[in-house]
């Protein structure tokens, strides 16, 4: 039996928190969670089927919104299923127990004879006729969970099915899913007349031209927040357009520096996040690198939306926040409203990486909608909004020294990451951290970032922290707060420039020393789950290792255990370069406990390397003065098809096992493979990211 | 705004009629005013493919498209690709599971379709991945995509006999 309560039964400890059951006596499971569009609302939903015994179709899920399901927090962090699962899971086992004990009765049995599988209760593994979900009348949802669950044990597992599709990918190709698809009688459109930055006052702009455009019902003005609110999307956003290019902001003007150089070369104070005793000593060699990204976009094709409602004093917001709990209390904080009177509940939205810019447009709907109570306002961001607007992934420099000992093993680490804070999102620090809120007539500037503490994986620091056995660790960081530049969560924080740093210095100093990258990993892992999944990336690749390379291309090994405490995953990258880098193929092997839904794992991983790659290769946000310059997609290429790798994964499947997550394991270890593959085909090491042709011939010429 | 100009076409083979100013995009028109709304805005200046539709057997990107050069012509959307049973490119994606979050895909099946129906033969990955550069995908369902792709073709096209 799992032991440990989920800590999510804490805050919600009645059954009547997770199930609904209609009068019909339909099972609704009930989850904070969100879909991301990661596939995890199947893969919960799958948990608490079988935990019932009963297929995927005979339940139903209801996700993340505030008048319904339990306050989960964000979805993030790749903790959807280890905790939201398991409190399903549990969930489910309790009205199991209620249902098996009403059929006791009815057959007058023990209930410990009793189970069920393909939604049928059998008595000693022999037939009974009986339906499982017969008996959901003899629910009693004011139970407490933990007082009745008794969770199966990995062996009870998947008896009525194993993996199945996603539930909701059909709709997402042809139907009409996301919330820029929401659809009202009367309802009308906003776009929002964006500042350059949430420092930068309104000076001028005709509002009442601005009302005269062609179809424009309201112009919602609050401070510097401009709103246009029209009966089209498009009289919207040419609306807006036109705003935009007459309106005047008044901003700070900041002296042009690369970002990058600026964060790199910051002498903020440090903080030690981990020191296990003196890394300075001198007994043996120091290898030494720093490898540096540039801030990165979110860049989901589709940009941020959200439909707002206003019914008297109260407001309605559909969203794809990852959080619609923190969602509701940043815009109460905002709106000195009280949280009660705000219900946000959530609507998928295109592909999430981590906190964009959902929460923003929310409250820019909020707002808008505010001007014309009892009509739908959908506010969709045009593509500009999302490059200009939405927060981006944090800019970071990490340093890394290692000491060899004369036995050739690693004794002290030394790592200092510099970095622009890895997270910002709504409701913390006690600010309503919405990007309008900080520019109305009443702004709230967001409080200072503290990133996101270790104990929580970390921000900055997240996979600072080598998982090598070394004698002595220090680990530091610096949060460099002076650029104008907005940071947040995006998928991994630091883990992806941490890994790369680490994976490359250990490339190094083996390659240097003689001893294939790969040995000298394992030579300094005592982890056997580590072990295993380095030993299997060896086996799955080593023939196609064998071919022999033409000039230009080399293999490249990366790994890491994500936050030290999740999925384990290593990558190994075959690269031609010929000017540009081009990966030709790439493996993996991971390992992620339970695998609830083993493809969809796989499918987690493989979008992890693609976008990995992609980060790698080929994206830098171009920054000037106190925003970005990039406007659209030709200012910010990504990934192509045709630069797409032949992907290979390979799980090492742990049924019983705590499920560890899956969405971002792999971006590290793959960025890592990259660079230590370009490494191998050109013998050159490119320490600034991303890789592009002007960033080799730079490392040339170091 | 243009004067209004009556245009009408055929959308998933029924006949449409409307009257707009022709110069604003066809995404607007399919999605704002005949509620055909699995066609996707992305950038609304194609340089993203969200929205690509087949006009006349083409992919072309709807959201620059003036909706007055539709008239007389003929359009398919992803909407047509549902059905029982579905298209053989929806069938061949969900197979593969060839996606996450699902935003590009409408595009990228337009995409492969118009590509896939002009091949005499089903055409190689790296043509399938160039015909598809146009349309971005983020979240990496790129190789799942192309496998469900190459699957489609077997059974779209009946090639030359080995």
């Amino acid at each position: 039996m799992t032991a440990d309560v989920p800590p999510p039964l804490a805050d919600a400890p009645h059954m009547r928190d997770w199930i609904a059951i209609s009068s019909e006596g339909n099972v609704t499971f009930l989850s904070g969670r969100v879909e991301l569009g990661q596939g995890s609302s199947t893969a919960l939903l799958m948990m608490a089927a079988d935990e019932l015994g009963v297929s995927a179709d005979a339940i139903t899920l209801e996700t993340a919104r505030t008048d319904r399901t339990p306050n989960e927090g964000l979805t993030a962090g790749s903790m959807s299923i280890t905790f939201g699962g398991a409190a399903l899971r549990w969930a489910a086992s309790a009205l199991l127990v209620q249902m098996l004990d009403a059929a006791s009765e009815r057959l007058g049995c023990a209930p410990q004879e009793l189970r069920a599988e393909c939604g049928e209760i059998l008595r000693n593994d022999a037939s009974t006729g009986l339906n499982l979900l017969d008996f959901v009348s003899a629910a009693d949802l004011s139970c407490r969970v933990a007082d009745l669950a008794r969770p199966k044990d990995a062996g009870e597992r998947w008896k009525t099915f194993r993996d199945i599709p996603r539930m909701d990918l059909k709709e997402r190709m042809v139907g009409t899913p996301f919330v820029h698809d929401m659809t009202a009688p009367d309802m009308l459109h906003g776009a929002p007349v964006h500042p350059p930055s949430m420092q930068s006052a309104l000076v001028s702009l005709d509002l009442e031209s601005l009302k005269a455009r062609p179809d424009v019902v309201d112009v919602v003005h609050d401070g510097s927040f401009v709103g246009v609110v029209a009966d089209t999307p498009l009289a919207a956003a040419r609306a807006a357009e036109w705003a935009q290019k007459r309106g005047t902001w008044e901003t700070k003007l900041v002296e042009a520096s690369d970002p990058v150089e600026f964060i790199a070369s910051s002498m903020a104070d440090a903080e030690t996040i981990v020191d296990t005793g003196n890394v300075n000593r001198n007994i043996g060699q120091w290898y030494e690198t720093t490898v540096t990204r540039p801030y990165i976009f979110h860049g989901s094709i589709g940009p941020a939306a959200a439909v707002a409602l206003w019914e008297g004093d109260e407001a309605t917001v559909w969203t794809h926040s990852q959080g619609v709990f923190q969602l509701r209390k940043a815009i109460s904080m905002a709106l000195k409203l009280e949280e009660k009177r705000i219900r946000a509940i959530h609507c998928p939205g295109a592909g999430c990486y981590g906190h964009n810019g959902a929460d923003d447009v929310a409250f820019d709907a909020v707002l808008m909608a505010r001007a014309v109570p009892g009509r739908q306002v959908k506010v969709v961001w045009s593509r500009r909004d999302e490059f200009h607007a939405a927060p981006m992934g944090a800019a970071m420099a990490t340093n890394i020294r290692a000491l060899l000992g004369p036995d050739n093993n690693l004794t002290a680490f030394d790592v200092m990451v510099n970095s622009a804070p890895h997270t910002n999102r709504p409701g913390a620090g006690g600010t309503p951290n919405l990007r309008a809120a900080a520019y109305l007539a009443n702004p709230i500037q967001p409080a200072r970032s503290t990133d996101v503490p270790l104990a929580r994986g970390g921000g900055a620091s997240r996979n600072a922290v080598p998982t090598y056995k070394a004698g002595d660790v220090r680990v530091q960081r610096r949060l460099v707060h002076d650029l104008p530049y907005r940071s947040s969560s995006l998928r991994s924080l630091g883990a992806f420039n941490n890994v790369i740093a680490i994976e490359s210095l250990m490339d190094d100093i083996a390659l240097d020393i003689g001893v294939p990258p790969l040995d000298f990993r394992l030579q300094h892992i005592d982890d056997q789950r580590s072990r295993d999944v380095l030993e299997r990336i060896d086996a799955e690749t080593r023939r196609v290792r064998e071919v022999p390379l033409p000039e230009g291309a080399g293999w490249g090994l990366g790994f890491a255990r994500y936050k030290g405490t999740g999925g384990y995953c290593a990558v190994m990258v075959r690269v031609e370069v010929d000017g540009d880098v081009r990966v030709t193929d790439a493996f993996a092997v991971a390992d992620v406990g339970e695998a609830v839904s083993p493809d969809g794992v796989r499918n987690q991983i493989e979008g992890g390397m693609l976008q990995s790659i992609s980060w790698t290769l080929k994206e830098a946000v171009p920054v000037g003065g106190t925003s970005t310059t990039a406007g659209s997609w030709a200012d910010y290429p990504i990934l192509q098809f045709s630069e797409a790798p032949r992907l290979s994964i390979a799980l090492i499947e742990r049924a019983d096992a705590l499920p560890l997550g899956a969405g971002e394991i792999s971006q590290g270890p793959t960025g890592a493979a990259v660079c230590n593959a370009v490494r191998a085909a050109l013998g050159i090491r490119v320490r600034n990211l991303p890789i592009t042709r002007d960033a080799i011939i730079a490392a040339v010429n170091e | 705004m243009s004067e209004l100009q009556e245009v009408s076409c055929r959308v998933n083979g029924k006949k449409r009629a409307f009257v707009v100013d022709p110069t604003i995009p066809l995404l607007h028109v399919l999605r704002e005013i005949l509620d055909l709304k699995a066609t996707r805005f992305g950038c609304g200046e194609g340089t993203c493919g969200a929205c690509t539709v087949m006009v006349d057997g083409q992919a072309v990107m709807s959201c620059d498209l003036p909706a007055g050069g539709v008239d007389g012509r003929r359009i398919e959307t992803a909407e047509g690709l549902d059905g029982d049973p579905p298209h053989p490119l929806v069938a061949a994606f969900l197979e593969h599971q060839a996606g996450q979050c699902g935003y590009c895909l409408p595009g990228i099946l337009m995409a492969a379709k118009a590509l896939l129906e002009g091949e005499p033969a089903p055409p190689s990955r790296a043509r399938i991945a160039e015909a598809l550069d146009g349309n971005l995908c983020r979240c990496g369902a790129h190789a799942r995509i192309l496998d469900a792709v190459e699957d489609a073709a077997k059974h779209m096209i009946r090639g030359p006999l080995a």
